[in-house]
């Protein structure tokens, strides 16, 4: 059964991810910005040769659907070929170098957001309309009220400038940089007993991933709570306190296994969402990841790289619904998967 | 005489609306003997599952009882602490509700219920805990009860959840079982077949019952006495043999002209003029008056107080006057 | 009785301040202590009026161009306001019509759109935004267009559901039986009853498409800079936090206060339409 569903998804994850690829190939090479120029730009006088033949080299004077299909194939093997605004470095060792720290970041911020919000919202269930439901309610509606570049440098004022307790801008203390085992530095200076280094990357992250988990944090409490509402009044919730359960295990057994089954779509959504937030929060702290990438890569005309790291986020998503899904179908046994 | 198991006295619970004050329950007494079994008998409205839930002391916010004595064994179950009332639910004191399908948690394996009721009791854990739910479910009339445990609760029909429910209600060897119109969601066949189980349930384990229910059909089959309510009060109680064939109040009397009777086609069917009243305005006076065929000046004016006619029959009426008073009239909330 | 007024009356207030905005917004010219462009070298970051080094001519403020903030913050109110609304109107039409027609019509339409909704949701926002406007430079129909790209998908599938469930209603049953046409039970049937949950939806996507007008901007890739613009004014400031951060705030600020009374507005909208629907 979870093979079959597994196999049906990942079958699915192929026409989305052709889609998503065509719809960047159109839209970058169809817009004017030349990655030739781009890569010339500080070279002074070129020839229309030199011109001519860089672009042969990188197979630009091909017809577009010939560009396409070569870009397909080697996409599915994981080649991107190289960069054109890094020079001499390939896509891949690129995209590979940054990965890591927007890995990192969207993990802690995911992680904040849900620490938080879940126990939050059944709180603020167990007494609506008391004071920790108004406080609770009045927070989350700040939240997606907010824009997360403005909370971010709003975090940075007060946290960074004004009291000078956390940093603004990096992912570590350059001198403290730990050993390379998987490129998360948390989790190597864990992994090498290396104090220092563990706080001085959960410091960097502390700012970008408040303002990253905000928006996320605020949706997943209002689904959490309204949720917790509508089960607490159940009939099942009323017999297991009849049965002389003792009201925690009612409340965190019997009531928020129900009430988790529709936050786990809302989840997954919001974590989506987190990965579009990212490229902005990476933008206004300097955090060296993939968001950032994608916005200089942007600018810069370089197509392999934006193809490589749009496909990356297409494919998280797609993952990301996977994972909901198989969730929900495990929470919720009347749910039919596949 | 030995103390009954339970004995309710002047009960009342009430629930905050913004309209105002609803009495719910309002001065009510029961008294149920061991391994008796008392019907509570009313129409929807009429107080009669608030006052199942009073006993067992699930009234949340915004309800709550304001007044009264609920002697479980001769102790006040409404003085005892959080924990000592955890202990009594589901282990001395058990519970089946209405509709099965709401009742069990959907998400969760009826394994997984059986068994949490039996170890919240401390009465098997593991293994053994496991073995006793088979052997329960068998005793339930469950066919294939073992493959049966690891199923959901939304895979079985109505009554074999009804089964279920009440296996773990008496999981735990209560001494009385309060049952909340455990026929009504099920239609006439598996009524029958669900009665039989109480029936036989109650002889097997001498449990006492709480029946409450609007099925008089099922009162006269299933009961020793019966205790009707109208309006958050008790208006007649007594042998049930004797409430059917001899009632004492005009609503009581009222309520089986409702019925059609089998045989009797002659007989015929007559409803009670008017409705019920608004809990929250209450008329002085008695709270039938405005319907009851039999009204006199006076009952306009006061609630009348039970009065004991003997044998164990009490009537709350002006009619039957002639007899002494155990409770005196209602307070207000 | 209590509470329910109590609702009310937030989402109501919530309302007004949205109509103050908008008309701060149309009387802009008039309210404005100052032209929106016009640089004071002399007062160059000048700080709020209630500060000691502050500056009364500049009530919030001035930037580092010397500009004064409230009067580009009142100025701002257009171009997001005015985007917000054509924005929305824009994905509420498109979304709406297609939605009705996947609903009503179903079949091969219904699964091609399914397929494009799928690839679009797949499809992160900015970066499809990024590679327009990098492309097409500061460009406002084509800031309308990368705002409306995935918007319409929200109304398209409340649209589509309602459309859905409509169909099987008596009221179309019944039209039908009268020899009504398609378009007619469309539009005159179903139409109306689907209304109040997209108005409702109209509501929550106009906060959205604020906030990512204002993330555009500030990232350099929405409003072109000569029109002052809550985003852009934001990343201005954002040289000087060190300072003079109230450059950077206010403007926030304003987009905070907005955005949060048309949430407020849109939620107690939706509150006052449920109930009733209900019945």
């Amino acid at each position: 059964m979870w093979g079959r569903f597994l196999r049906q998804r990942l079958l699915q994850l192929i026409p989305v991810l052709i889609g998503v690829s065509f719809i960047v190939f159109l839209t970058m090479h169809l817009t004017p910005g030349d990655p030739i120029e781009h890569m010339l730009g500080q070279a002074g006088r070129v020839t229309q040769e030199q011109i001519d033949e860089l672009r042969a080299h990188y197979g630009l004077d091909r017809p577009l659907i010939v560009q396409y299909g070569l870009f397909l194939g080697n996409a599915a093997r994981g080649e991107f070929g190289p960069s054109y605004s890094h020079h001499g470095r390939t896509v891949r060792s690129v995209v590979a170098a940054r990965l890591p720290a927007t890995l990192e970041l969207t993990l802690f911020a995911f992680v904040i957001a849900i620490v938080f919000a879940i126990p939050a919202g059944v709180i603020a269930s167990l007494r609506p309309h008391g004071l920790f439901d108004r406080l609770a309610t009045v927070g989350a509606l700040l939240g997606i009220s907010m824009p997360g570049f403005w909370l971010g440098i709003v975090l940075m004022i007060i946290f960074g400038l004004q009291r000078h307790w956390l940093p603004i801008s990096g992912r570590i203390d350059l001198a403290l940089i730990p050993e390379y085992v998987t490129g998360v530095h948390t989790l190597d200076a864990l992994l090498t007993a290396n104090g220092p280094a563990f706080w001085s990357a959960l410091k960097h992250l502390a700012l970008p991933g408040v303002a990253m988990a905000a928006p996320m944090a605020a949706m997943v409490m209002r689904m959490v709570r309204s949720s917790m509402i509508g089960v607490l009044a159940q009939d099942y919730v009323q017999f297991a306190r009849a049965k002389g359960l003792p009201e925690t295990t009612v409340v965190g057994k019997h009531a928020l296994r129900n009430a988790l089954i529709p936050t786990v779509n809302i989840v997954a959504l919001q974590t989506g969402l987190l990965l579009s937030g990212n490229m902005i929060i990476e933008t206004v702290f300097q955090f060296p990841g993939l968001g950032k990438l994608a916005v200089d890569a942007i600018a810069a005309a370089d197509y392999p790289l934006v193809q490589a790291v749009v496909l990356i986020y297409a494919v998280s998503y797609v993952l990301l619904n996977l994972v909901a899904d198989a969730l929900h179908a495990a929470l919720d046994p009347r749910v039919q998967i596949a | 005489m030995a103390a009954p198991l339970l004995e309710v006295r002047d009960l009342s619970t009430c629930f905050s609306t913004y309209r105002g004050q609803l009495r719910a329950v309002d001065g009510v007494g029961l008294r149920i003997e061991r391994g008796e079994t008392l019907a509570l008998v009313g129409e929807s409205g009429c107080g009669k599952s608030v006052t199942a839930l009073s006993i067992m002391r699930l009234i949340r916010r915004p309800g709550r009882i304001v007044r009264g004595e609920v002697l479980f064994e001769g102790e006040d179950l409404l003085r005892k602490s959080g924990l000592e009332m955890r202990r009594i639910r589901g282990g001395r004191i058990a519970m089946v509700f209405q509709d099965p399908l709401s009742t069990l948690n959907p998400t969760f394996s009826l394994e997984n219920q059986v068994v949490e009721s039996l170890r919240i009791h401390r009465v098997a854990r593991g293994k053994e805990a496991r073995e006793r739910s088979v052997r329960l479910l068998e005793a339930m009339g469950i066919p294939a009860p073992r493959e049966r445990l690891r199923s959901y609760p939304h895979e079985l029909s109505g009554g074999m959840r009804q089964r279920v429910m009440l296996a773990i209600a008496v999981s735990c060897e209560p001494d009385l079982l309060i049952a909340d119109e455990p026929t009504t969601a099920l239609d006439v066949t598996l009524q029958a077949q669900i009665l039989d189980l109480l029936g036989q349930i109650r002889e097997e384990r001498g449990l006492a019952t709480l029946l409450i229910t609007h099925d008089l059909g099922i009162v006269s089959q299933f009961s020793d006495r019966a205790a009707v309510m109208y309006a958050g009060q008790v208006v007649e109680e007594g042998p049930v043999a004797e409430l059917l064939e001899n009632p004492l109040h005009p609503y009581t009397a009222g309520l089986l002209r409702c019925v059609p009777r089998l045989g009797r086609p002659d007989v015929p069917i007559r409803p009670i003029e008017g409705s019920v009243p608004d809990m929250i305005a209450l008329p002085p006076g008695c709270r039938f008056a405005p319907r009851c065929p039999e009204v006199m000046e006076r009952c306009r004016v006061a609630v009348p107080p039970l009065y004991d006619r003997g044998g164990r029959r009490i009537v709350r009426c002006y009619i039957h006057e002639s007899g002494a008073k155990p409770t005196g009239p209602p307070g207000a909330c | 009785m209590l509470k329910l007024l109590l609702a009310n009356r937030v989402a109501a207030v919530a309302g007004l301040l949205v109509v103050a905005f908008v008309m701060v917004a149309i009387m802009a010219p008039i309210l404005a202590p100052c032209d929106p462009n016009e640089q004071h070298p002399e007062a160059i970051r000048a700080a709020p009026f209630w500060r000691a080094d502050g500056d009364s001519r500049f009530l919030l403020g001035s930037d580092s161009l010397g500009r004064d903030l409230l009067s580009r913050i009142m100025f701002g109110a257009r171009i997001s306001i005015l985007l917000g609304v054509v924005v929305v109107l824009l994905t509420l039409l498109v979304g709406t019509g297609l939605g009705m027609l996947a609903g009503y019509f179903g079949g091969a339409f219904d699964a091609v759109m399914s397929r494009i909704v799928d690839t679009l949701l797949a499809f992160p926002f900015l970066i499809f935004a990024l590679a327009i406007m990098a492309a097409t430079g500061p460009n406002l129909v084509a800031l309308v267009s990368a705002l409306a790209f995935k918007g319409w998908v929200d109304f398209y599938r409340v649209a589509r559901a309602d459309v859905l469930a409509a169909r099987e209603a008596d009221y179309v049953t019944a039209a039908r039986g009268v020899g009504a046409s398609t378009a007619y039970i469309l539009f005159s049937e179903i139409l109306p009853n689907i209304v109040p949950p997209l108005i409702v939806l109209a509501a929550l996507r106009m906060a959205i498409i604020i906030i990512a007008e204002a993330s555009l901007s500030f990232l350099g890739i929405g409003v072109p800079p000569s029109i002052p613009a809550w985003g852009t004014m934001v990343a201005d400031g954002r040289a000087d936090i060190a300072s003079a951060w109230w450059i950077a705030t206010f403007p926030g600020l304003a987009i905070l206060t907005l955005v949060l009374a048309v949430n407020l507005f849109g939620e107690g909208l939706r509150d006052a339409l449920d109930p009733r629907m209900r019945q």
